[in-house]
């Protein structure tokens, strides 16, 4: 087999190696609960009888590995199971599936991520790239001066801020519905949408900046230049075929950073996405509802770093030409 | 830029000209100065050997004869005039059309300086290509030719691999093609065979002589090597600490050395242990397999006597097992078979199950002093931890014991708070013997202890080490490369390669004839002081 | 040729040999030539910390002390003078909030760093002097946990364990201790290679010695600096945790929440911008922290590795 082929199948084969043991523990949180939890949930005048059919229906009463098997198996066919909320000491059972909550929530989620990262991720790469061209420049201290003082800044500090100064032109709630445009969309989302930009930017240009000056520093980067090539093809041609690797890893790594910063910016901003579902979740406690945001965050997380890991493959030289 | 019909200019016409040419490089939050002042004349056709220790400047010397002057370094004054070219004046853009087409250079560290993402061939060709010398076609045929005359394996087709698909020494053979290809007037060598074993060494030397010849390019060959150099130049110059010392024609300079430095770089060459046999044999390596994990096998079925009193050299190139000896020694890779035998008993295998007393009877002194020694421990604090640790010395006996070692090494008191940090190369090593010596042990294992050493202060170490062993009687098992050390050493010289001991015996069996056919390679490739050796050489080999 | 030799003495070879200082002048000469961002960062970093110890001698008033009237505003903006920062949704005086808030949230990440560095040091030291079955265990398992993220699963552990203060410092400090592993086992396995370990181990030396008297010592600049960094992290995590209402819980006074206080009259702000102010105050302390620890740490970092090759 081709060593390209052998070592992404080798990564890919990690990857669910790692997600399968994120699943365990994900997982075991529920195993992990007091022992009087069913009566938490539906309340202390609960029969006896009711709580114990609570118990039966998580599983319980059943071997924890079986239990995991039942669960792993609902999962990978999309049911995450069912919330906690809407239950009532009587019995009576209005609670709503975990994967019903989720969806609408997910896709909010999906759309302030991927329009931050359409604007944050050329826009770091643009700042990062010139930043190390232009070493040790007023251009690149400042930029450096400013990108250290924003990472800094907890996202709840930088988007009050960011409220003080633009709640006359967009809205500070981004309270986005089903039924609005695109544009509307992107009217409501622009203030939370900015606040990470803002994050994201700080970080991504930093470590683009630091990737790239890593580079730059090879030896055969000033071999080419001994041999007269021009600025311009010394990047091209001899840093940016190295570049792939290390661009894909700020990339993803930024990308993931989105995924988990959207939880407070998302609460800050009261946006219905899924982190704020998931601190609602984890606020009363709604123990389904929590692990199947966790799980969502966990294996976007995984994957994206997964991506990053087989574009380093694929783009490596010396696995594409083995000896 | 001149036409091209009279680019080649005749032998003997001024090339390049560098006046009082002063560098600085910027560490430790300030700018010191590399080069001081240094003048360099060079002709057409003529190789120049720039020869010095390391921080003599030499190399940032060589890249300023490009114009060029390496990140974190500036030159500050001089001219530099390429074939009446003030390089010093020119812009960016008109020393990027000089370099890849009139200067080339070829870089220490092949595996580093070719792009990993690009095939050989075509950045052999790159610079020709660019710089519009020639078009692709017809520079990716000469190539060829280039890489014929460079004796290249598989010519035709060699190009078309990758870097780390070739071994090193093929890669600096290309990386000289690579230089060759715009047909240069000048071809910068910066320490192109330093990386390589001295097997390697020879072929790389010759195909860079004879090319250079051929073409009658002009070069400037920068090395730590005055064997070597010997090899390679018309005419040496010597730098140290950025001073120029003195420059002379080749073999007038290795007949008559006018300075004091220049002699010292080669007196080891002249200090020589008379060999001394003897049948008591302290410590033996019997039949031992020894491997790295469970695949590589590095030694195979290894056997090596060291007599009692007397040194035993270890010599063989990078991945011929002498370090892998060392350690199986030491019980750091305990052998999958075979035993060492100590003083007639049985060394336990791994180093967790051996007493104190017999971690203290073996001591070890490393190639670089300064991982050797804690940065954050002082010379006292060095010495005195054996002390301590084997002989349960205190106070004020510790100290006085401490103040003997130091006095031992031939370094007095004011150097006990010492950091190595503020020692100097020579004297580190020297803090790592009395290290050694604290311990009394009875044999010390030396690993390549001078070759991080300039050439005077190797002679110094190598005398130290050899009184000691004439007052104390300690027995050295010194693993090396050098066979100017070898002589100077050793009354018994093992010779290793690829894993197995090829043959042990006294330096004088060794190191005459008969040889076994891979020691008569190693020996016959280790460069002598004489201008005429490699030419020598070649004739001789088939 | 070798009579040149003879002139050549030992103890007085010259190299580039640095010149002996002192331990405390070398700090000084360091603390002088420090750019004016990192005399910022220590100028705050010491008020802070005066501040979180002598907290109660400076409060006005008692942590949870009531006043009669609710969510006033600034005092220079027209409220009572009592009040420097006004008060909050149910009558406490937002200035006397505040220094007690420094007190719990810089005690508490501080507790959290210590004890993410405890767990995650030793066990890194451990892995990188023992490289066996139990570095590759422990290696796995941290990547394994690393690999989700930590303010989720911080979440999700909240949502099991509920929000107290000992499980909150718990969860946060484990979690947190996987990326002192990963630094510590890195720093620390460029040391085990060192020849002078390798000295130390032939000499016969125990794993204690080894590891107290040959690594620690060398692996202390970028510890020193990682612990700054995991502290403005962890600090940001627990407000961050606080903010969403999960954190440290009322009546402890603590900036994350009450920044989540402040936030009622959000919506708000376009007409008035003062109403950002009981978030923006406290948001502010938080930003004002991490931004001086993070200017400290990169002027140590600058130092301490530009000094790295002739030390």
């Amino acid at each position: 087999m081709h060593p390209v082929v052998s070592t992404v199948l080798q990564r890919l084969g990690l990857g669910l190696l790692t997600l399968f043991m994120v699943s365990i523990i994900i997982f075991s949180s529920i195993a992990l609960l007091p022992g009087d939890f069913g009566q938490q949930v539906l309340g202390q005048t609960a029969l006896p009888e009711t709580v114990e059919a609570f118990r039966r229906e998580l599983g319980l009463d059943k071997p924890a590995w079986l239990r995991y098997i039942d669960w792993i198996a609902a999962v990978l066919q999309g049911d995450l199971g069912t919330s906690f909320s809407g239950r009532a000491s009587s019995g009576a059972d209005e609670s709503r599936s975990v994967w019903e909550l989720i969806a609408p929530r997910l896709s909010n989620t999906l759309f302030l991520a991927s329009f931050t990262a359409l604007i944050a991720v050329p826009l770091s790469l643009f700042l990062g790239i010139t930043a190390a061209l232009k070493r040790n420049s007023i251009y690149d201290r400042s930029v450096n001066a400013m990108t250290l003082t924003t990472i800094s800044f907890p996202e709840f500090f930088l988007a009050y801020v960011l409220i003080v100064a633009l709640a006359g032109t967009f809205p500070t709630l981004s309270n986005v519905t089903n039924d609005m445009g695109l544009w509307e969309r992107i009217y409501k989302i622009a203030l939370p949408s900015l606040t990470m930009t803002l994050v994201i930017v700080a970080h991504m240009m930093r470590m683009t900046r630091a990737a790239l000056i890593n580079l730059l520093a090879s030896p055969y980067i000033e071999m080419a230049q001994l041999k007269g090539a021009s600025r311009g093809r010394v990047i091209i041609k001899h840093a940016l075929p190295n570049a792939w690797a290390p661009i894909a890893t700020v990339i993803a790594f930024n990308l993931a950073y989105l995924v988990v910063g959207v939880v407070v910016v998302e609460v800050v901003f009261v946006y219905p996405g899924i982190g704020q579902l998931m601190v609602d979740s984890v606020s009363s406690r709604d123990i389904p509802v929590a692990q199947g945001c966790a799980l969502i965050f966990a294996a976007t997380y995984i994957l994206l770093n997964l991506l990053a890991d087989v574009i380093g493959i694929v783009t490596n030289p010396r696995l594409l030409h083995p000896r | 830029m001149t036409t091209d019909s009279n680019k080649r200019g005749s032998k003997g016409d001024i090339l390049l000209e560098m006046r009082n040419i002063e560098i600085d490089g910027f560490s430790d939050e300030r700018w010191h100065d590399i080069v001081k002042g240094v003048d360099l004349t060079l002709r057409r056709g003529e190789v120049m050997g720039l020869i010095g220790e390391s921080g003599a400047g030499k190399s940032t010397l060589g890249k300023a004869a490009m114009g060029y002057a390496q990140p974190g370094c500036r030159i500050k004054s001089g001219t530099i005039m390429f074939d009446g070219m003030d390089l010093m004046a020119a812009t960016e853009n008109e020393k990027r059309k000089l370099w890849g087409s009139r200067i080339a250079y070829v870089a220490q560290s092949a595996a580093a300086s070719f792009n990993p993402a690009h095939r050989l061939v075509d950045q052999t060709v790159e610079a020709t290509v660019d710089h519009g010398i020639s078009d692709e076609a017809a520079a990716k045929k000469d190539a060829v030719d280039l890489y014929t005359a460079l004796q290249l394996p598989d010519p035709e087709n060699i190009g078309t691999r990758y870097p780390h698909q070739v071994s090193g020494g093929q890669l600096q053979r290309i990386m000289t093609a690579m230089a060759m290809s715009p047909r240069p007037d000048l071809i910068i060598f910066d320490e192109p065979t330093t990386a390589l074993d001295v097997t390697t060494q020879v072929e790389v030397l010759v195909a860079m002589r004879d090319i250079v010849e051929q073409f009658n390019t002009a070069a400037i060959y920068i090395t730590h090597d005055l064997a070597v150099v010997a090899q390679m130049a018309d005419f040496i110059k010597v730098l140290r600490y950025g001073d120029e010392v003195e420059e002379a024609e080749t073999r007038l300079m290795l007949s008559e050395p006018k300075e004091d430095y220049t002699k010292t770089l080669w007196s080891v060459r002249s200090l020589e242990k008379p060999e001394d046999k003897s049948d008591d044999i302290a410590l033996s390596i019997n039949n031992v397999d020894a491997a790295y994990g469970k695949s590589v096998k590095v030694l195979h079925d290894v056997t090596i006597n060291i007599p009692r009193g007397r040194t035993v050299s270890v010599v063989g190139e990078s991945g011929s097992g002498k370090s892998t000896t060392a350690r199986v020694i030491t019980g750091l890779l305990p052998p999958m078979t075979g035993n060492i035998v100590f003083n007639g008993e049985e060394l336990p295998a791994a180093l967790a199950d051996r007493t104190k007393d017999q971690l203290r009877r073996i001591q070890m002194i490393y190639q670089m002093a300064d991982t050797a020694m804690n940065p954050k421990q002082t010379v006292g604090e060095i010495i005195g931890r054996p002390l301590e640790f084997y002989h349960d010395m205190r106070g004020k006996q510790r100290d006085d014991r401490i103040l003997e070692l130091l006095e031992m090494i031939e370094l007095d008191s004011s150097f006990i708070d010492r950091l190595p940090s503020e020692l100097s190369g020579g004297q580190k090593q020297r803090i790592c013997i009395a290290r050694a010596l604290a311990a009394e042990p009875e044999i010390i294992i030396c690993d390549e202890v001078t070759s991080a050493l300039d050439q005077i202060v190797q002679e110094g170490i190598l005398k130290l080490l050899l009184r000691l062993q004439k007052e104390y009687g300690i027995t050295y098992l010194f693993i090396t490369h050098d066979i100017a050390v070898v002589t100077a050493i050793s009354d018994e010289i093992v010779v290793m390669f690829q894993g197995k001991v090829v043959e042990q015996g006294l330096k004088s069996e060794i190191l005459n004839p008969p040889f076994p056919e891979y020691t008569q390679l190693l020996l016959s490739s280790v460069p002598e002081m004489d201008p005429d050796w490699l030419t020598n050489l070649v004739d001789q080999r088939p | 040729m070798s009579e040149d030799g003879q002139n050549y003495s030992a103890a007085g070879e010259v190299a580039q040999v640095k010149l002996r200082r002192g331990r405390g002048e070398r700090t000084w000469i360091a603390l002088k030539k420090a750019p004016v961002s990192a005399w910022f960062g220590m100028i705050v970093i010491a008020l802070y910390a005066f501040t979180a110890i002598f907290g109660p001698m400076l409060a006005p008033y008692g942590e949870a002390e009531i006043f009669a009237k609710a969510d006033e505003p600034w005092a220079m903006l027209g409220g009572n003078p009592d009040h420097l920062f006004g008060t909050d949704q149910i009558g406490r005086d937002v200035f006397t909030r505040l220094i007690y808030g420094a007190r719990n949230t810089i005690g508490i990440a501080l507790i959290t760093t210590l004890l993410s560095f405890l767990i995650g040091g030793a066990l890194g030291l451990v892995a990188a002097i023992n490289r066996s079955w139990l570095d590759q265990l422990l290696s796995r398992a941290v990547d394994v946990l690393m690999s989700i993220p930590s303010l989720i699963f911080a979440l999700m552990l909240l949502s099991i364990f509920g929000s107290s203060i000992p499980s909150l410092i718990l969860i946060i400090a484990v979690l947190d201790s996987t990326r002192v592993f990963r630094l510590t086992r890195s720093v620390a396995a460029n040391v085990v290679v060192m020849d002078y370990v390798e000295a130390a181990r032939l000499r016969g030396e125990g794993m204690a010695w080894v590891m107290r008297k040959e690594i620690l010592p060398n692996i202390m600049p970028p510890l020193v600096a990682e612990f700054g960094l995991r502290f403005s992290f962890v600090f940001l995590t627990i407000a961050s945790l606080s903010f969403l209402g999960l954190g440290i819980q009322p009546p402890t006074a603590d900036w994350g929440s009450m920044v989540r206080d402040g936030s009622r009259f959000i919506q708000f702000v376009a007409y008035d911008w003062t109403l950002a102010l009981p978030s923006l105050l406290p948001a502010g302390a938080v930003a004002l922290l991490t931004v001086a620890v993070n200017f400290v740490v990169d002027w140590f970092l600058h130092k301490t590795s530009g000094l790295r090759d002739d030390h």
